[in-house]
């Protein structure tokens, strides 16, 4: 799994783009995405995803089910 | 890189100035309540403090800031550039996700603005605005949650337009990280939003807070921030640099505790302290806004500002803008400068020009001073009890220059014997739309000067007239076009008179109200 940022929902406000480990968040269309590819959870580099911890908006960076859930290299 | 070498030997320098001002805070400390004792005719030293009332190097400092001194307000103008979108900690009287351009207030905007596309407006505006002194950058979101955007915009300025002071405004949580940058781009005032110091309420005000790549909640997020507000208030004044401490008046939560709040900010050296009434509707969608947590009304917010004014400097013009707001304080003409018009204007920056326009202001100022002086003289000997607010309709410069139904604000003076003291504005729905007279808008008008004795306007229509003296509001207006200070002195000599002679009877009005909406009918 990765984590997804519901568009509807994203203000825009960019403060998730420089938290993540990954440089997985890139603006797009006016609001933020996350590239599903480079996103680990934050799994190995934090305790919680940064960029759910620091969005001003609750339940708008979330899990994504679509996608496996990321393994951490061994 | 330049810029922030030069930046660190100033800092170095500011170590000796620094000195200098521990004497300079300890001065204006002692020369609290001076006014109230005839003679300056200043009721308080406070941000209405004019050159005589203040040490020459703050009066430098602050004499053309618009944010800083009240007096200065009438004169000079603001803007602020929206580059700092991100915000490091959650307040509940904010959300984010309501913009709309006839709102206004603190963290709204209608575009974010990049660090170049800024620096090209600030000289749009300037070129646009002689009168526009100060650029600050707050927000939306926190200043100094986007380091890069906020200094590379300083820095881009800094270059281009050497005589505009810089300021910002933040929550302080990032604050002791980034002092010595601040210092470095001479930022010489910064506003700090100190809402407690007692985290048991901060956790009422604040859910949360990101630092150090953690979110914290409830009284450690707000245990953080009170020590980091704390911690970056005692670092910006022991370099010199001008502190203003913003606080949100929010009944029933950190009402009484503000004047604990005063007390420590005061004692860490800040030189002004802005007490603001809660701005909460529904409609914001905050959280304060849905659960119905009400603002102050205007006699609360006033009894907490005089009670707090014998320990320090009270500011009582802030306008609460939003965060891409230009112009005078009161007025907002960020709509004349969107990024597409920025992009499209030829700028000419004359810096010649400005200052002379500058000059033509200054003689402004002392000749209104000088007005005041002389009125006040005539006061001299008068002994009396009363004590009363007058509301004004004013376009600036201070003086009495604006039609009652044009009035998008209404700035409020309390006169005594010691002379007339600004103490707040209220911001009211146009009166006049387009010819005619809004009845519904008559009423918000005059509930939000219901705590006045008279009005003061350059011209008034005769309807609003009788609705004002029926609800005990004495509409004056043979003082039309001429000082604010200088005319209410002279208007309250002849009631303290009238009084006298028995002709009237002085009555003690009630409380108004303070406007929560979005300016609907802005012109």
């Amino acid at each position: 799994m990765t984590l997804k940022i519901i568009a509807s929902q994203c203000t825009s406000c960019s403060a998730c783009e420089p938290e993540c480990p990954n440089v997985a968040i890139t603006e797009k269309n006016g609001t933020f995405v996350i590239d599903p590819k480079k996103c680990t959870e934050c799994i190995g580099h934090f305790d919680a995803p940064q960029c759910a911890a620091v969005c001003p908006v609750d339940n708008t960076c979330v899990i994504d089910n679509a996608y496996p859930r990321y393994q951490a290299p061994a | 890189m330049t810029s922030l070498d030069v930046g660190t030997a100033e800092a170095a320098e500011g170590v000796n100035a620094a000195v200098a001002m521990g004497d300079v805070m300890q001065k204006i400390a002692e020369h609290k309540g001076c006014g109230t004792s005839g003679g300056s005719g200043k009721a308080s030293c406070g941000s209405g403090a004019g050159e005589g009332d203040l040490p020459t190097e703050i009066w430098e400092k602050v004499k053309n800031h618009p944010c800083y001194s009240e007096e200065a307000h009438h004169h000079y103008a603001r803007m602020h550039v929206a580059v700092a979108p991100a915000c490091n900690i959650q307040c509940n009287y904010c959300n984010r996700k309501y913009d709309c351009a006839n709102e206004s207030r603190p963290g709204v905007v209608s575009e974010k603005l990049t660090p170049e596309q800024a620096a090209k407006k600030v000289l749009a505006v300037a070129s646009t605005i002689p009168q526009m002194t100060v650029l600050g950058i707050a927000g939306p979101g926190d200043p100094l949650a986007n380091p890069e955007k906020t200094f590379k915009t300083f820095d881009l300025i800094s270059r281009t337009a050497p005589d505009i002071k810089l300021c910002l405004s933040t929550n302080g949580l990032a604050l002791p990280d980034h002092v010595d940058t601040i210092a470095g781009y001479n930022v010489d005032h910064v506003t700090i939003t100190i809402n407690m110091v007692d985290p048991e309420i901060g956790a009422k005000i604040y859910p949360w807070v990101f630092w150090k790549h953690k979110r914290y909640t409830g009284v450690e997020a707000a245990k953080l921030l009170t020590d980091r507000q704390l911690q970056g208030l005692e670092m910006l004044t022991e370099r010199g640099i001008l502190c203003k401490v913003n606080s949100v008046m929010i009944p029933g939560i950190n009402d009484k505790h503000l004047v604990e709040v005063n007390k420590a900010v005061k004692s860490r050296g800040a030189f002004l302290h802005n007490i603001m009434p809660l701005i909460s509707a529904p409609e914001h969608g905050t959280v304060f806004g849905l659960n119905g947590q009400r603002g102050p009304s205007a006699q609360e917010l006033k009894a907490l500002q005089d009670s707090c004014e014998g320990e320090m400097n009270m500011m009582r013009h802030c306008r609460q803008c939003r965060a891409d707001a230009v112009g005078l304080l009161g007025e907002d003409r960020s709509a004349e400068f969107t990024t597409e018009k920025i992009m499209a204007m030829e700028v000419d920056y004359d810096l010649e020009s400005r200052k002379a326009y500058q000059e033509k202001v200054e003689e402004e100022r002392v000749a209104k001073v000088a007005a005041k002086q002389e009125e006040l003289a005539t006061l001299a000997g008068a002994a009396s009890d009363i004590k009363l607010l007058i509301a004004v309709a004013t376009k600036g410069s201070g003086l009495i220059n604006e039609h009652f139904g044009h009035a998008k604000e209404f700035q409020v003076y309390e006169l005594s014997t010691s002379g007339a003291k600004f103490v707040g504005h209220r911001r009211v729905d146009l009166y006049c739309q387009g010819g005619y007279g809004d009845e519904d808008s008559l009423e918000t008008v005059i509930r939000a000067i219901n705590d006045c004795h008279a009005v003061f306007v350059a011209k008034i229509g005769g309807c609003p007239k009788n609705d004002l003296i029926k609800a005990g509001i004495e509409p004056v207006d043979q003082f039309a076009h001429e000082f604010i200070e200088k005319s209410a002195i002279a208007w309250f000599k002849a009631y303290l008179d009238k009084v006298n002679s028995g002709e009237i009877e002085h009555q003690e009005r009630g409380d108004a109200e303070i406007r929560q909406g979005a300016l609907i009918n802005a012109a």
